[in-house]
């Protein structure tokens, strides 16, 4: 069962992201690799790069900025291959960034 | 039932007393809430034309579970046939070979613990353990709630569907994390046994009951469990005054209740369950409320002390209404003015509820600030959620003002 753990976080209640945040991250990557449960994972530029696209009667509209304004910006992802709910929440309470935002877990559809 | 015949008078006392046993066995087999609960569906239905016909089995429960693994075996055939597939011949192709009814374990506990998972919504988790363990019909829950029907029927349907896809696992918690989704099974119990004392005995199932009757389970299933004790304990002691609590429609204060009216038996089987769990010296909040509820049923209660056990459930509850009740301990035992100063730093927090205003409209009336005494009982009984507690504080008001 695979889920995706979104990193939600408030860049005014972030740490900056220097040498002692970076640490945390590589040492969680570095577990829940060798725990064999990291599929995927990246971090995101901020929210201030973003560019949203959608197409509306055949016409590809561009907007500058985030599909949807909030406090909290989606800040990067795991992907974790875990047994069930209660495996895949408890290495997103892991994620560093749980400590000053929010991880949504998701559960990745299987199309049978 | 639809008629009283001998049949579905079985149907119903098995319903009763084991549909949680059942579902139990049946998610544990096919790991699937909605195809176990169909397939409990089918089996009731032929189960009620099968008993009318050849009379009620020997064993109802394992004729049910026997039948219920058939029709939840031909819906996976036929969700296979419909192309749904590869999901449901992997069950098929793992599904044992029958089992004896007799021989099925008691999967209770492990139900419970997905019905109270902490990521489903509390109020979810009150109806789905009333649907699955309690065997209340959604009707029934979507009553005791104040909602529609079709409100509480998605509800429920959406929290089994989460069940479903999100994998929330069908198990016993690990051992690190059992106490603290002990205790998210138990506040569950807790607000079951809430609504029904809300609820009076309005409703035609008794929430208070089927609250105890969970409380019993989970005692018998997960014993020699202090916080489990307690909050048994903590149910008995308060259930076992209800008699007394209301008299000529209105609610009647602890210190005011006839006694002899309290249910003997109940209190001391709730304080024999109370000294057991504090012997374990393994403190929690449901012990500590059962020992406050204890403290509440001797003649003079121990202010100082039902004091200082709020004090100690405020480190596991830092709540503003806990704050609420240690305030009024503290006035009980003497400490008139600091708890009207705790009390005023609580009056945002605690506006619209209606025991804040009770309380400190009877705490002003006894330091003789009586136009502010006033203003909050008025502000009390406009809140009152029943006649009876409007009643009783009108009675107050009038009684302490006059």
């Amino acid at each position: 069962m695979q889920y995706m753990a979104l990193i939600y976080t408030d860049p005014a209640l972030t740490p900056p992201m220097g040498k002692a945040m970076n640490d945390d991250y590589f040492a969680y990557t570095r577990r829940v690799k060798e725990a064999g449960v990291m599929k995927a994972g990246d971090a995101l530029q901020p929210v201030t790069t973003a560019t949203s696209v959608r197409v509306r009667d055949g016409k590809v509209e561009t907007i500058d900025g985030p599909f949807a304004d909030t406090k909290e910006h989606l800040g990067g992802y795991y992907l974790l291959d875990c047994a069930d709910l209660d495996e895949a929440l408890k290495w997103a309470a892991q994620i560093p960034g749980a400590k000053y935002g929010t991880i949504e877990v998701r559960p990745i559809v299987v199309f049978g | 039932m639809i008629r009283d015949t001998p049949a579905s008078t079985a149907l119903d006392k098995v319903m009763r007393e084991d549909r949680g046993r059942c579902l139990a066995a049946l998610i544990a087999r096919f790991g699937d809430f909605q195809l176990a609960e169909d397939a409990l569906q089918d089996a009731l239905a032929e189960a009620a034309r099968h008993w009318d016909q050849s009379g009620v089995p020997d064993r109802p429960l394992g004729w049910l579970l026997k039948v219920a693994g058939r029709k939840a075996v031909d819906r996976l055939r036929r969700r296979n046939r419909e192309g749904a597939g590869a999901a449901a011949l992997a069950i098929l192709a793992s599904d044992p070979v029958e089992e004896e009814a007799e021989m099925i374990p008691d999967q209770r506990l492990r139900l419970i613990f997905t019905c109270c998972h902490p990521a489903l919504e509390p109020k979810t988790r009150v109806a789905l353990t009333l649907r699955t363990l309690g065997g209340l019909t959604t009707s029934q829950i979507a009553r005791a709630f104040l909602d529609s029907e079709p409100a509480m029927g998605q509800r429920l349907s959406r929290a089994k569907a989460k069940i479903a896809a999100a994998a929330i696992p069908f198990k016993l918690p690990e051992p690190e994390d059992l106490a603290e989704r002990l205790n998210s099974v138990l506040t569950v119990v807790y607000l079951i046994f809430n609504a029904g004392y809300t609820a009076g005995p309005a409703l035609d199932r008794d929430l208070c009951d089927e609250a105890i009757f969970l409380a019993r389970l989970l005692n018998q299933l997960q014993p020699a469990t202090a916080e489990v004790e307690g909050a048994l304990a903590l149910l008995l002691l308060t259930h076992a005054r209800r008699a007394a609590r209301v008299l000529g429609g209105a609610s009647v204060a602890l210190a005011d209740q006839d006694r002899a009216l309290w249910d003997g038996p109940m209190l001391a089987e709730g304080q024999a369950l109370l000294d057991r769990a504090v012997a374990r010296r393994r403190s929690g909040p449901f012990q500590i409320k059962a020992a406050i509820a204890a403290l509440h049923s001797q003649h003079a209660p121990d202010w100082p002390q039902i004091t200082a056990l709020y004090a100690g459930l405020l480190c596991h509850e830092p709540t503003p209404v806990v704050r609420l009740n240690h305030a009024v301990a503290l006035a009980e035992s003497g400490a008139l003015q600091e708890a009207l100063e705790r009390l005023g730093a609580l009056s945002d927090a605690l506006d619209g509820y209606q025991p804040f205003h009770a309380a400190r409209a009877e705490l002003l009336a006894r330091s003789g600030q009586t136009t502010a005494a006033l203003v909050a009982y008025e502000r009390a009984i406009a809140l009152a959620s029943s006649p009876a507690d409007a009643a009783f504080l009108t009675r107050r008001r009038n009684r302490n003002l006059s």
